[in-house]
C-alpha cells in the first residue's frame, strides 16, 4: 500500500478527522497527493468523501488532525488555501439568473483577478468548454452538461493549483461524462494541475493515477487502479452448474481453488484466465450450464476491500431525484 | 489582509445583488406592490373620512412618508430571501469558498439591499406630485441618510433571520408574520400617541416607528410632531436626530447579529 506520493506533495493530510455529534464521519485519514497527480476518492455516498473535501477546502473545520495544501495549512491559512484551489461541487453552485459571463466575472472579482488577465482567461476557458457562443445566455437555459462545464471553467478561472471535483459527472449522460473527462485530462496536461476527485463511478475512478478506497470514514486501500486490481488476485471466473455445492468441492479437489458460492453461480479467481478456461472445461466431470471470464474491475476491488458492494449503499436524495428524472447514472 | 477581504466581499456581493435586481423585473414590482396597495387603499379610504390631521396636513401628506418607510422595509427585509435563495440553489457555496470574509458577505448583502431600497424609494417619489405631496431637493437629500440607516438595520434583521431558515417558503411565511405587526404598529396610518396603552407600548418599542417618524420629519418638519403626529414619550417629542440614534442602534444590533449568525454556520 502506497501512502507516500512521489516528488513534492501538493496536498498532505495527516490523521484528518471530523465528527458530527456522535457520528464520526471521517476517522483520521492520511495521504499525500503529488503535484500533477489525479487522485481519486472512491466510496459510496456517506463514506466521508464530501466531508474530507469540505475540510480540505476550508468549508468545514476538522475535529482532529491536520492538512496542508500548496504548503498552506487548511485551518490557519484559509485564504491562501482558497486561492490555491478550484472547486466543482456535486450540486450546482451557479447563479442561474445570471449569464455565464456574469457568473465568471463575479468569480474573478471575488478572487481579485486583475482586469487584463480576467477577460483573456475568461475567453480561453469558455472556448475550451465550448460555451463561448452561449456566454451571454442566462445559465438557467443551459443543459446539465453545459452547467457542469461552466462550473469547471469557473473553478479554473483563478489559476488554482488543485482542482477539487466532487462527483463531477453525477447525473450526466454517458456522452457528456466522456466529454467532460476529455477536458479534464487535457487540462491537466496544459495547466500542470493537481486534481482531487471523488466518485462512486468505477469507470470514472479509472482516470485517476491513484485511488483511495474509502468506506465508513476510513481509507481501506490506496494504490494505482492496476495495483488495486492486482490485490483482488487474478481474473474472475463465473460458473453456473446444476449442483453448485458439488462443483465447489470438485474445484477445490482438482485445482486447489476455493470458490465462492453465489445465488445461482459460483465465482473464483485465477491468474491467466484465458489459458485456464480450456483446461478447466476439459477436465471438469460435472455438467456446466454457463461459464464466464472477466478482468477484475474496481467494483471487485471495492467488494474485496470493504466486504460489500458500492451500490448497496443508499443513494442520496440528489441521486434519487436525478434518477427519478430519468437521466440518472447507469451503473 | 482581513480588511481587504471584507471590503472586496462587500462590493462583490453588493454588485451581484444589484445585477440580480436589474435582471429580475418581477422583484421590482413585487416589493412595490405592498406599499402601493396600502397607499391606494388607505389613501382613498381615509382621506375623506379623516380630512386634516393637523392644520395644513391632510391624510395623504401624513401617511405618504410612512409608505416610503414601508417601501424600505419590504425591500430590505427581503435581503434575507437572497441568502435563503443562495443556499437553496447552491450559490452560497461559491460565495463561502471565495477568499472573502463572512463579515464582508453580510455587509455586501445589506449594502445591496440598501441600494435596492433607494431605487424603490426613488420610484415611489415619482408619485409625490400626483398625490399633492410637497417634494424638493432638500427633502430628497434629507431622505438619503434616513433610507440608508433604516435599510441597513432591516437588512441585518432579514439576514439574521435567514441564517436560520432552510427554505424560501419558511422565510416568506416568517416575513408575513413579522411584516404586518411592524407596519401596522409603526405610526404609518395613525399617530402612535392617542391609542390604547398596549398598542402604544408595542408601537414605541417597534424600531420601524422611529424610521417612519424620521422620514415624516424630513417631509413635514418637527412642527407636525409637536402637534401630536410624531412620537412622544412622556412629555418628550422625539427629534429627527433622536430617531436616527434609535435606528443606528437597531442597525448596529441587527448587523452584528447577522454577522454572528452567518459566521457560525459551516
Amino acid at each position: 500500500m502506497t501512502t507516500q506520493a512521489a516528488g513534492g506533495a501538493m496536498v498532505q493530510v495527516h490523521g484528518l478527522a471530523r465528527s458530527f455529534g456522535d457520528i464520526e464521519a471521517v476517522k483520521g485519514v492520511s495521504f499525500d497527493i503529488a503535484e500533477g497527480e489525479i487522485f481519486g476518492f472512491l466510496g459510496p455516498n456517506g463514506a466521508g468523501k464530501t466531508t474530507t473535501i469540505n475540510m480540505l477546502c476550508t468549508l468545514l473545520r476538522p475535529s482532529g488532525g491536520s492538512a496542508t495544501l500548496n504548503g498552506f495549512d487548511v485551518q490557519r491559512d484559509r485564504s491562501d488555501v482558497r486561492r490555491s484551489i478550484g472547486l466543482v461541487f456535486q450540486q450546482p453552485t451557479l447563479d442561474e439568473y445570471l449569464t455565464a459571463e456574469q457568473n465568471l466575472r463575479f468569480h474573478a472579482y471575488a478572487y481579485g483577478i486583475p482586469k487584463d488577465v480576467r477577460e483573456q482567461r475568461m475567453r480561453e476557458l469558455l472556448e475550451m468548454v465550448e460555451l463561448w457562443d452561449r456566454r451571454g445566455s442566462a445559465v438557467r437555459t443551459y443543459s446539465g452538461g453545459m452547467k457542469r462545464r461552466l462550473e469547471i471553467a469557473r473553478g479554473l478561472l483563478h489559476h488554482p493549483r488543485v482542482l477539487f471535483l466532487d462527483e463531477p459527472t453525477l447525473g450526466l449522460d454517458p456522452q457528456t461524462r466522456r466529454s467532460i473527462w476529455n477536458y479534464l485530462l487535457d487540462l491537466r496536461q496544459r495547466e500542470d494541475l493537481t486534481i482531487f476527485l471523488t466518485t462512486h463511478y468505477m469507470d470514472e475512478a479509472e482516470n485517476a493515477d491513484r485511488i483511495a478506497v474509502i468506506d465508513h470514514g476510513e481509507i481501506q486501500a490506496l494504490d494505482s487502479p492496476a495495483g488495486l486490481k492486482a490485490m483482488v488476485g487474478g481474473d474472475l471466473v463465473t460458473v453456473g452448474a446444476p449442483d453448485l455445492g458439488a462443483a465447489v468441492s470438485e474445484i477445490r479437489d482438482r485445482f486447489g481453488i476455493e470458490a465462492t458460492l453465489g445465488l445461482d453461480t459460483l465465482t473464483f479467481h485465477v491468474d491467466g484466465g484465458e489459458a485456464f478456461l480450456p483446461e478447466f472445461v476439459r477436465g471438469f466431470s460435472q455438467p456446466i450450464t454457463s461459464i464466464g471470464l472477466r478482468q477484475p474491475t474496481l467494483d471487485d476491488v471495492f467488494l474485496e476491500v470493504t466486504g460489500h458492494e458500492i451500490r448497496d449503499e443508499e443513494v442520496s436524495d440528489y441521486d434519487q431525484l436525478v434518477q427519478s428524472m430519468g437521466r440518472g447514472p447507469r451503473h | 489582509m482581513a480588511t481587504s477581504e471584507t471590503i472586496r466581499g462587500l462590493w462583490v456581493v453588493a454588485y451581484r445583488e444589484l445585477l440580480r435586481y436589474v435582471t429580475e423585473r418581477s422583484r421590482i414590482v413585487s416589493s412595490l406592490a405592498m406599499p402601493l396597495l396600502l397607499l391606494v387603499v388607505f389613501g382613498a379610504g381615509f382621506t375623506n373620512v379623516i380630512g386634516g390631521m393637523a392644520p395644513g396636513i391632510d391624510y395623504i401628506q401624513f401617511m405618504y412618508p410612512g409608505i416610503i418607510a414601508i417601501t424600505v422595509l419590504t425591500t430590505s427585509l427581503f435581503a434575507g430571501i437572497s441568502v435563503v435563495w443562495d443556499r437553496e440553489y447552491g450559490f452560497l457555496r461559491e460565495i463561502l469558498v471565495a477568499p472573502i470574509s463572512r463579515t464582508g458577505i453580510v455587509l455586501g448583502k445589506a449594502t445591496g439591499a440598501t441600494l435596492q431600497a433607494s431605487i424603490q424609494v426613488a420610484l415611489m417619489l415619482l408619485l409625490a406630485p400626483i398625490l399633492g405631496v410637497h417634494l424638493d431637493l432638500g427633502i430628497i437629500l434629507g431622505l438619503i441618510p434616513m433610507i440608508i440607516i433604516l435599510s441597513l438595520g432591516l437588512a441585518g434583521l432579514g439576514i439574521f433571520l435567514a441564517s436560520f431558515m432552510r427554505s424560501q417558503q419558511g422565510f416568506q411565511t416568517m416575513m408575513q408574520i413579522i411584516i404586518f405587526p411592524l407596519i401596522f404598529l409603526a405610526g404609518v396610518f395613525f399617530p402612535v400617541n392617542n391609542v390604547p396603552v398596549w398598542m402604544e407600548v408595542i408601537s414605541k418599542v417597534n424600531p420601524l416607528t422611529y424610521g417612519v417618524d424620521a422620514v415624516r420629519q424630513v417631509f413635514l418638519g418637527i412642527e407636525a410632531s409637536v402637534v401630536g403626529l410624531g412620537v412622544t414619550v412622556g412629555d418628550h417629542t422625539f427629534t429627527m436626530a433622536q430617531d436616527v440614534m434609535v435606528m443606528a442602534a437597531m442597525s448596529a444590533i441587527t448587523l452584528t447579529a447577522a454577522i454572528w449568525a452567518f459566521n457560525r454556520q459551516e
